[in-house]
């Protein structure tokens, strides 16, 4: 505002901050020190998690070579000692896409919902419920899903074989439900619903305000509003939302253990009993397992941190992108 | 003349839409439940299903009589976005509800006060207890909030007070740090501690794991509460002369001193239900294990004891354990609520 006043002729004076060269105290040294040291212990915990899982992981891994991720059964202990994540890879991956598939459009309904829908004093109500259901630990998930879910989802899952058996999915030979990759993705999804909620919410309250008002303002109803302001402003973020329920649903343990029959076969349908898990499969044989058997074990644990790793470090970057966008658009 | 100068809210529900919509909903029951009386179709959710598709498209022809197209696709949107919101509810509602219901029956004050010490398994539900349990879970999670709390602090205030250098990369590895698989923490914490110096399963080695997963939580957390403490007092303080260590500890800690617990409760009641790294560092116990001795002893835990007995088949024992860990929970999920309320009208 001054530079206006100022007359054009004369240079305009140096007004950038002058650097203040105080001399930091000891005390000040001290404290940066601790606290560098104190915040670098996130580097040193993921720094050592890399080195003693891959130690302990070597000598099953060495003695297994390429055939750990194309094996497809898992009998480390045994004399001819055979094993290998294959099976329990893509039995992860399968629960992991199902619960996707059904938690994103949930959760993106209930972040609009919270956002765009639920008047205001309501709302921190239902935040504060979504906080809740992602407070229930996961163990409680499994025991419910097993106990609840799980002879509920009888029924659905006949209908799906009867009915869409055309999909390679849903066919069934015989028809017995349950313990079923099918099951487990549906209670992973209930688990993961709160976390997509939550980042989709704080990406979509980033959508600048006056762009939503424009499009009310010549005439739009709410529903295109989101169709055509809100969705597209989000788009990365809500990508973004989904990989961290991705990266949850990839480690995720103790429900999948209760839920999912365990066995190292690829099963030719979601809806049987059959699949297994990376995660589940450390819970369930670590207690039986011998010295190899636990090598190989933490093998398969390592191969789990190294793809939840990635998951999570390229959502967040999408997320932090889509909520600071470089031009700075609002 | 003053009413035409209101403002009109665009997304009000107007009570003749309201009852328009209710008066569907009805219709479309009713004509569901003729259905399923008239047809073979059976089961709850086979009724809830073909309810809401009659709902929805009973809706659209009844608004398409009255409204153009794009106004009808709205009010599809809104009741689809009404659905989700309801499904996001229901799980807490039933999960607790189930809990309660199948907890309540084996609850009684022997889960508090005996342990499963010399009971034989295949006894009732009410012969012995969880005190093990329960002491277990106290003792690990404490110990995890001593190792967690200095460094969770440590973390928030080096991202928002010093922001040197390392903020990017510390940010993006608490980041990376929260989407730790819990079974990764736990067996980290079996390939440094319990084959290495730790000698063994343990209540320690437990907390260990824990604290892994509680720093995510409590940095961020924490650093969120440092953010909301003005500026103008840490400006005051240094302009008065203190040096940065001394702001940090007599002003901006202090201020946001109800926040940092609202964090460390987060963090508590993140990781209180944890079970999968216990299975391969506390591993179980059948008695009383005081803190001194968990150090190097194995311990029970809550979860740890709703697992064991679940896989021995005692699922009355389990459930009334689920009850008394989701109310530990709650109680821990409300307690932080109202401590972070408290904190906002105090500031």
């Amino acid at each position: 505002m001054t530079a206006s006043i100022s007359p054009p002729s004369i240079a305009p004076v140096d007004d950038q901050p002058r650097t203040l060269n105080a001399p930091v105290s000891r005390g000040d040294r001290i404290y940066r020190f601790v606290t560098v040291g104190g915040a670098l212990i996130s580097l040193v915990v993921m720094a050592l998690i890399a080195v003693f899982l891959f130690r302990e992981a070597w000598p099953a891994l060495s003695k297994a070579g390429g055939s750990f991720f194309t094996t497809f059964e898992w009998r480390p202990d045994d004399d001819p000692a055979i094993y290998g994540i294959g099976s329990m890879l893509f039995g992860t991956v399968v629960i992991a896409l199902i619960a996707l598939v059904v938690a994103v459009p949930i959760s993106i309904g209930t972040a609009l919902f919270i956002n765009e829908y639920t008047p205001l004093r309501f709302r921190a109500a239902f935040v504060t419920m979504v906080d809740l259901l992602a407070a229930i630990p996961s163990l409680i998930f499994g025991l419910w899903g097993l106990a609840f879910l799980q002879p509920r989802l009888d029924g659905p899952a006949r209908w799906l074989s009867e009915w869409l058996d055309f999909i390679p999915i849903f066919k069934t030979k015989v028809p017995i439900f349950g313990s079923s990759l099918f099951v487990s993705g549906l209670v992973l999804a209930l688990m993961i619903i709160p976390i997509i909620t939550a980042i989709a919410r704080a990406v979509m309250a980033e959508v600048p305000r006056v762009y939503c008002e424009a499009a009310l303002a010549l005439g739009g109803t709410r529903s295109g509003m989101i169709r055509e302001v809100v969705l597209p402003f989000a788009k990365g973020g809500l990508i973004g939302a989904s990989m961290l329920g991705l990266g949850r649903a990839l480690g995720e343990t103790i429900a999948v253990a209760l839920l999912l029959s365990n066995d190292f076969r690829i099963p030719d349908n979601v809806l049987s009993p059959g699949g297994a898990s990376i995660a589940g499969t450390i819970a369930l044989k670590f207690g039986e397992a011998s010295t190899n058997g636990r090598s190989a074990l933490v093998a398969a644990g390592l191969v789990l941190f190294i793809v939840t790793l990635l998951v999570n470090i390229v959502a967040r970057g999408v997320v932090t992108r889509t909520k600071e966008p470089a031009g700075a658009k609002k | 003349m003053t009413v035409g100068l209101r403002p009109r809210r665009p997304n009000r529900i107007r009570p003749s839409d309201a009852i328009r919509s209710f008066g569907v909903l009805g219709v479309s029951l009713v004509l569901t439940f003729a259905l399923f009386l008239v047809t073979p179709l059976d089961g709850p959710l086979g009724f809830v299903v073909l309810g809401f598709a009659l709902f929805i498209s009973l809706q659209y022809a009844v608004v398409r009589q009255i409204m153009d197209r794009k106004h009808a696709a709205d009010h599809i949107a809104t009741i689809v976005v009404y659905a989700s919101a309801v499904l996001t509810a229901m799980p807490l509602v039933f999960i607790v509800g189930t809990v309660v219901a199948k907890g309540i029956p084996g609850l009684s004050l022997n889960f508090f006060t005996k342990t499963l010490e010399g009971v034989d398994p295949s006894a009732g539900p009410k012969t012995g207890g969880a005190l093990h349990a329960i002491t277990g879970t106290l003792t690990q999670v404490g110990f995890a909030v001593i190792v967690t709390v200095p460094f969770g602090i440590l973390t928030a205030v080096y991202l928002t007070e010093i922001k040197g250098r390392f903020t990017g990369i510390v940010r993006l590895l608490v980041d990376a740090m929260s989407g730790i698989p819990s079974i990764v923490a736990g067996l980290f914490v079996y390939a440094i501690w319990v084959v290495g110096p730790g000698g063994g399963f343990s209540g320690l080695a437990a907390a260990l794991s824990l604290s892994i997963l509680m720093l995510p939580t409590v940095a961020r957390t924490s650093e969120e509460m440092l953010k909301l403490v003005d500026p103008s007092l840490r400006e005051a303080s240094l302009a008065l002369g203190s040096p940065q260590w001394r702001t940090v500890w007599q002003v901006v800690l202090p201020t946001a001193r109800a926040g940092i617990v609202t964090a460390v409760i987060l963090g508590v009641a993140r990781v209180a239900g944890e079970t999968a790294p216990l299975l391969m560092t506390a591993f179980g116990n059948d008695r009383v294990v005081n803190p001194g001795a968990a150090l190097h002893e194995p311990q029970s835990a809550l979860p740890l004891f709703i697992f064991q007995q679940l896989a021995q088949d005692q699922r009355e024992r389990a459930w009334t354990g689920a009850l008394v860990l989701i109310g530990l929970v709650l109680i821990l999920f409300v307690i932080a609520r109202i401590v972070s309320r408290n904190a906002k009208t105090t500031r």
